[in-house]
């Protein structure tokens, strides 16, 4: 079939529709670049950060070669070619100043790293690679450390570009030369804190649900005025600093705080014997579902706003209890609400850092503030990248668990 | 309209660098601590020389953001404070510019050189002391019976002093107490809590008093828990108790015993442009001269890092009460002292940090 000025149809027609595509494309471009640059690029990096371990292999490139000749289970120290690559390495390295930050780098792997390239480097600045050969007793010599089998077979272990060395970390092992590991008993820390993490995101979510059902309901039954007004209370707390709406409840639950008095001064709970109400899991779970509430209450008014009223009356007509009625017709039709609700509530929670780190204590942290000692303590950016990528993976199999078992398409925001 | 709107822009246009030059970015950590320098440091400086001081208050996350700027090559800081730990790392990680003292910071009144006047303050080479400050205890005198304590081991006795405790949610200094009160000589406590076995003690000393401690993570913490009776003592910031006993007028005492000394100073971020380098440095040798470190203290009850500034040290400028007695490093208050060993912990903070938190979280 051919168009008017003889070109076949689908070919003018395919034209006249790109040219509405491009219109479109250029209309979202702004949104497009500006999600592209601030959000998916910077998660990307963050994700290869994770993987991502060159500083070794740039750092003592002569070094990491040499070392591919050694095996690191011999126990035997490497031999003169590995010193002397090394010397020749480090003397570049110093001048760049490099060193210091590779020991930085391995000290997260080994004990004493760190110092041992910051003292040693002021040593081996003085040798010159061309003309002190041999260098293995005078490196040796430097720092005794130097003649340790172990501080070789860590620098070969995670001399490798792309490591598996920070995901093992995150889930508590250990990169090794014998291969993965699991790490001393002692320093296992990081699987609890993911497995507390989900427990109590769960728990925050459900007490959500059974609070926010019942004001939720209220909201879209009420008469407009006296709604308005308790949606006005509903969003108070939105309008509130979360600095402030947490350390309120530092005052209100601590052991001299407002519940604890009130409960002493009616002579429930004996002075001696305050309640522990924060600085625990149940601090951490009161301040955090005070704090998401409204994200549960919003879907579930707008989902519950569109369910008709005639329904409950028709179950009613025709015999139903009130409770039957609720439970067979009503509640059904508000559980996309409550799934909408839950996936805000549960995502929003599982990522939760500054609440947890002031009422939380020692048993209510979670993950992520592990993640943020590591950011901005440890500077260990590659394991926190990695506790991040597993994070954001969880949540990623929870959604599409979810998307199995309920469906997606069952969620709504109105 | 159109035309005025242009002239305006390209006027504003030129006049940026011009303005530009004259500011400067000074990062440090807020509170009564910012404040304490912009009267002894900032105002006079900007006084003297027209540049305009913009406060950051993110010191406490300084390595972390100066890292992202270095990486991102783009570098908005002039001048950081930070910890003395701190400034060896960023000294190590190539984010901060050595100094040399004598050509760079002023020598003392009398001509004593920097470098001799600051002595063993100068931990890294990128580092300019500014002030000692100390961790210590503070006690609420009302609730701890006829028996002040005076022993950093009262601590740990739960028996005499029952109660809740406030410990830094950090191994530093908690370990070193602890050993110390298990047992461990003084000079002994590094050596011990490099093994293993050290560790596990330190961590079983604490174990006996781990169900009566709440844990802080910012300076704030304890002064708070003190004036609210949620602790009966707790460790914080020297310059912190001060404010609580002598601005606040809380029933709050000091117990000095083996506080930790550590120090708090400058660094300039490496990297700066010619310009705004000699600017910082300048700023530098006015603001870590003999008369200006004193100053600091009539604001702030820290010690100054020079020598030559401790006889300089007055009254209060608000309380009007003498300073000298409140510094750490009184002869009163630093009978048993300790020092926060930085090359121990720039060693062994990522090891003992992650056994800490696991037997936190157990």
């Amino acid at each position: 079939m051919l168009a008017a000025d003889g070109t076949p149809l689908k070919k003018s027609l395919a034209r006249a529709l790109r040219l509405q595509k491009m219109r479109a494309l250029a209309l979202i471009a702004p949104l497009l670049i500006f999600v592209l640059v601030s959000f998916i690029i910077p998660i990307g990096s963050m994700l290869f950060r994770s993987v991502e371990n060159g500083m070794v292999a740039e750092t003592l490139p002569l070094t990491v070669a040499e070392l591919k000749n050694w095996d690191a289970e011999s126990n035997e120290l490497p031999d003169e070619a590995v010193y002397a690559a090394f010397v020749a390495d480090m003397v570049v390295a110093i001048a760049n100043k490099e060193h210091t930050r590779l020991g930085t780098r391995l000290n997260y792997e080994k004990t004493g790293m760190s110092s041992l390239f910051r003292k040693s480097g002021r040593k081996i600045k003085n040798l010159d690679p061309a003309t002190d050969a041999p260098f293995k007793d005078k490196v040796i010599d430097i720092d005794k450390k130097f003649g340790d089998v172990e501080t070789w077979a860590v620098i070969k272990t995670h001399s490798v570009k792309i490591t598996n060395g920070y995901f093992l970390n995150a889930v508590d092992m250990q990169r090794t030369p014998e291969g993965a590991l699991a790490q001393p008993e002692d320093k296992r820390i990081l699987i609890r804190l993911f497995q507390r993490t989900l427990i109590m995101s769960l728990i925050i979510t459900g007490s959500c649900i059974l609070l926010g059902y019942p004001v939720a309901w209220l909201l879209a039954n009420l008469q407009a005025r006296t709604a308005n007004i308790l949606m006005i209370l509903v969003l108070l707390p939105f309008w509130t600093s979360l600095l402030v709406r947490t350390s309120a409840w530092k005052v209100m639950l601590q052991q001299q705080g407002v519940i604890n008095d009130v409960l002493v001064w009616i002579g429930l709970v004996a002075d001696d014997a305050r309640l522990v109400m924060i600085n625990n899991q149940f601090g951490t779970i009161v301040a955090m579902t005070h704090i998401l509430l409204p994200f549960m209450i919003l879907p579930m008014y707008s989902v519950m706003q569109t369910i008709n009223p005639s329904y409950l009356r028709a179950a009613k007509s025709m015999g139903a209890t009130n409770w039957t009625a609720f439970w067979r017709v009503y509640f059904p039709l508000s559980v996309p609400g409550i799934g909408a609700g839950s996936i805000l509530v549960f995502i929003l929670s599982i990522g939760y850092y500054i609440t947890p780190e002031i009422v939380g204590g020692t048993k209510g942290v979670f993950i992520s503030n592990r993640i943020a000692y590591h950011i901005s303590s440890s500077l260990n950016w590659g394991l926190a990248a990695a506790l991040g990528s597993i994070l954001l993976a969880v949540v990623l199999i929870l959604y599409w668990a979810y998307d199995k078992i309920v469906g997606i398409d069952n969620v709504k925001l109105g | 309209m159109k035309i005025k709107l242009t002239a305006l822009a390209v006027a504003g246009a030129l006049m940026a660098p011009a303005a530009m030059a004259q500011e400067m970015t000074i990062v440090s950590w807020g509170g009564a601590y910012s404040k304490s320098q912009l009267k002894a440091y900032h105002e006079p400086y900007s006084e003297k020389t027209g540049v305009t001081i913009i406060n950051d208050d993110s010191s406490n996350e300084a390595v972390a953001k100066l890292r992202a700027m270095n990486e991102a090559g783009n570098i908005t800081w002039d001048v950081v404070d930070v910890v003395a730990s701190d400034a060896i790392r960023l000294c190590d990680e190539g984010l901060a510019m050595e100094i040399d003292a004598d050509t760079q910071l002023a020598p003392a009144p009398d001509g004593t050189s920097a470098s001799e006047d600051f002595g063993d303050m100068l931990v890294s080479e990128c580092f300019i002391p500014q002030i000692v400050y100390s961790t210590t205890f503070g006690y609420r005198t009302d609730l701890v019976g006829d028996t002040p304590p005076d022993d950093i081991c009262d601590v740990f006795d739960t028996t005499a002093y029952p109660g809740k405790r406030s410990l830094e949610k950090r191994p530093i200094n908690n370990m070193e107490w602890a050993l110390l009160c298990d047992g461990v000589a003084k000079e002994d406590v590094y050596d011990v809590l490099a093994t293993p076995e050290g560790q596990d003690q330190a961590l079983a000393k604490l174990d006996t008093i781990k169900d009566d401690v709440i844990w802080w993570s910012a300076g704030a913490d304890t002064p708070q828990l003190l004036a609210d009776g949620e602790v009966i003592m707790g460790s914080t910031y020297n310059g912190r108790l001060f404010s609580v006993i002598e601005e606040q007028k809380q029933p709050v005492a000091m117990l000095w015993d083996a506080q930790v000394f550590d120090l708090d100073g400058w660094i300039i971020p490496a990297g700066l442009s010619e310009e705004r380098k000699q600017r910082a440095l300048d700023y530098i040798y006015f603001a870590t001269d003999t008369q200006r470190l004193a100053d600091q203290a009539k604001y702030i009850s820290y010690g100054p890092a020079r020598a030559s500034s401790a006889p300089l040290v007055g009254k209060h400028a608000d309380l009007g009460i003498d300073m000298a007695p409140h510094m750490p490093t009184d002869p009163n208050n630093a009978k048993n002292t300790f020092l926060y060993n930085y090359e121990f912990w720039a060693d062994y903070r990522d090891d003992i940090n992650a056994k800490f938190q696991a037997w936190l979280a157990k």
